[in-house]
């Protein structure tokens, strides 16, 4: 899947040891069986798999309190797993903790800085943390990308919360990571900065860099991602490409607006999945929203033949697709 | 071994510690020449010598070790709280270092500063009294692992700590009360029989005993044992940080 970046992480290994990494690890990320359990007994998370592809943006989904955290916790080395393994590019992120973070950049939920230190210091601070050689030039395209330059004198304190956000993605964009963990990037930043957040997040994926974030906004991960992950009470419950996703679970309604309201659904219409909604006034066609089905816009047509030929007058018509909101919220209540 | 990361961390420690200079340095010496006016001149003026030393030249490597004890304490314990209170902890344990590598950052610029710092006080001290350096390698020696020792002590502390409280508790409650009780203002034979006994319990002693060696030649108990007492104690520090990070308490849930 990925043996580009498999390659690439070859020049730094030995042959016996690439041909290892190339059979064993398809995925940049390849979690197994992951448990956390804290001394309470709380599971926090329970046997998770997931893989996460190179290259991709992934958006891991999830209520408060599912484990998003967590996981990412994990994996960045913040939190010891109880049971499972990871394994970054090929690296065990216990056995082999140095290979697997010099990969990773984390930018973590909460708004956490040295407030004295400036911007350029702090973000100096997190290359050389990654044991990189300084480069000054590296650091201001960072800054600049994140319109952070003019900023880059200023003490963290006097930044406002989206600017503190920023240097924080500046931070661990610092040592040039080919992994990056965004956790909830856009909480509580305002709409003009979430954009702006977005644009930076898909010039990195274009640079080849595989982006993993969580959100619990339904439209950051529409928007965003190429496959999505849903977790919910420590478990996954999916993982999709976000198209076939919306293919597979997003349904298309057909609403009639009627002139007059019907009391039941007519006999000659009862082989189509019809019903009757705003006390008989509309009448609503439920469907795959899938493109590709073909039988679709042709028993519309059916639909709308069949209608006029039953005496059935309407008004007006539309049709509605179901977000991604709705799908999660219907996947996370299933699962509860 | 990341010595670029060790460097970063030990650069940014000292570096907080030059923009908090007034207290970083200029408190410990302000405060040390008031022991000087106090117990030097008000005081010791009334005191005859001590073993042929000057009472104002005796207590100059107590009030040192006092002065390594409490800052060494202080500044690691501080160091290592602080990133841990604010959350920025979580890029030095996501980052590429080993425990070590942490511990010999933050540890090594709390060392460094009350290293400078005592040698700072005794060059304050010089003003007051005169000074005479038997063993000056020696003095370095126990400067410097005193400073080790306390500062991975801090680290500890810092560690173990959940707030501000606690961060106080062992200072205020531990290490101040040893050091005056560990003979920096006086030599345990002034003590009673008793006192005597009691205070070779205490590990400040050996450390004051053997500092206060390597100025003027004279020890309440053997050089020896006050290099063994150290290193007694810096290896319980070390088994310590070691099993902190073994099992991520309090740092790594």
């Amino acid at each position: 899947m990925s043996h580009d970046i498999a390659d690439a992480t070859a020049t730094e290994t030995r042959p016996a040891e690439r041909a290892h990494t190339l059979q064993a690890t398809p995925s940049v990320i390849a979690v197994q069986g992951l448990t956390k359990r804290y001394a309470s007994g709380f599971e926090a998370l329970k046997r998770i798999d997931l893989d996460i592809q190179h290259g991709e943006i992934f958006a891991l989904l999830g209520p408060n309190g599912a484990g998003k955290t967590t996981l990412i916790s994990i994996i960045c080395g913040l939190v010891n797993a109880s049971d499972g393994q990871v394994r970054v590019n090929g690296h065990d992120i216990v056995t082999d903790y140095r290979a697997a973070r010099a990969q990773i950049g984390l930018v973590p939920q909460e708004l956490t800085s040295d407030a004295f230190a400036t911007v350029w210091n702090t973000v100096s601070f997190s290359r050389g943390l990654f044991g990189k050689r300084a480069d000054s030039a590296h650091i201001e395209r960072v800054l600049r990308s994140l319109s952070l330059w003019d900023k880059r004198r200023n003490k963290m304190i006097t930044l406002s919360g989206g600017m503190k956000r920023r240097v924080l993605i500046a931070k661990a964009l610092a040592h040039e990571p080919q992994i990056l963990f965004l956790d909830e990037p856009t909480a509580g930043v305002d709409v003009e900065l979430r954009r702006d957040m977005w644009d930076v997040v898909r010039s990195l994926r274009d640079q080849g860099v595989t982006v993993i974030l969580t959100t619990h906004y339904i439209e950051e991960a529409e928007e965003m991602a190429d496959r999505i992950g849903v977790i919910n009470d420590g478990e996954i419950v999916l993982v999709e490409e976000k198209a076939a996703l919306m293919r597979q679970l997003g349904r298309k309604q057909l609403r009639l607006d009627l002139q007059t309201p019907l009391a039941s659904i007519p006999e000659t219409l009862a082989h189509y999945p019809l019903s009757l909604a705003d006390d008989g006034h509309v009448l609503v066609y439920t469907y795959a929203a899938s493109p590709d089905e073909h039988s679709t816009p042709a028993s519309i047509s059916a639909l709308l033949n069949d209608i006029e030929a039953a005496g059935v007058r309407f008004k007006d018509l539309h049709t509605e697709q179901s977000s991604l909101e709705e799908i999660f919220v219907n996947l996370v209540r299933k699962d509860a | 071994m990341n010595f670029r990361a060790v460097g970063t961390i030990y650069h940014f420690e000292l570096a907080r510690a030059w923009r908090t200079l007034l207290q970083s340095l200029v408190s410990p010496v302000i405060s040390t020449s008031l022991y000087f006016v106090v117990f030097g001149a008000a005081i010791g003026s009334r005191i005859q010598e001590v073993e042929g030393v000057s009472y104002g030249a005796f207590i100059v490597p107590g009030l040192i070790m006092l002065m390594l004890l409490t800052q060494s304490v202080s500044n690691a314990s501080f160091g290592i709280f602080f990133p841990k209170f604010t959350g920025t902890i979580y890029e030095v344990l996501s980052a590429p270092v080993s425990y070590l590598e942490i511990v010999l950052g933050y540890v090594g610029a709390a060392a460094t500063k009350s290293l400078i710092l005592g040698l700072i006080i005794l060059v304050t001290a010089s003003f007051f009294v005169p000074l005479r350096i038997d063993h000056p390698f020696w003095m370095l020696l126990f400067l410097a692992l005193t400073a080790l020792t306390f500062s991975l002590l801090g680290f500890i502390i810092g560690i173990w700590a959940e707030g501000f409280e606690k961060l106080q508790l062992v200072p205020l409650l531990i290490i101040t009360p040893l050091t005056f009780l560990g003979g920096s203002f006086y030599s345990i034979d002034m003590l009673p029989p008793v006192w005597q006994t009691v205070t070779l319990f205490n590990p400040v002693v050996y450390l004051v005993s053997g500092f206060r060696w390597s100025f003027y030649g004279i020890s309440d108990v053997s050089v020896g044992a006050s290099l063994l007492m150290i290193l007694v104690f810096l290896g319980l520090c070390l088994a310590l940080v070691g099993w902190i990070f073994k099992t991520g308490y309090n740092i790594k849930p």
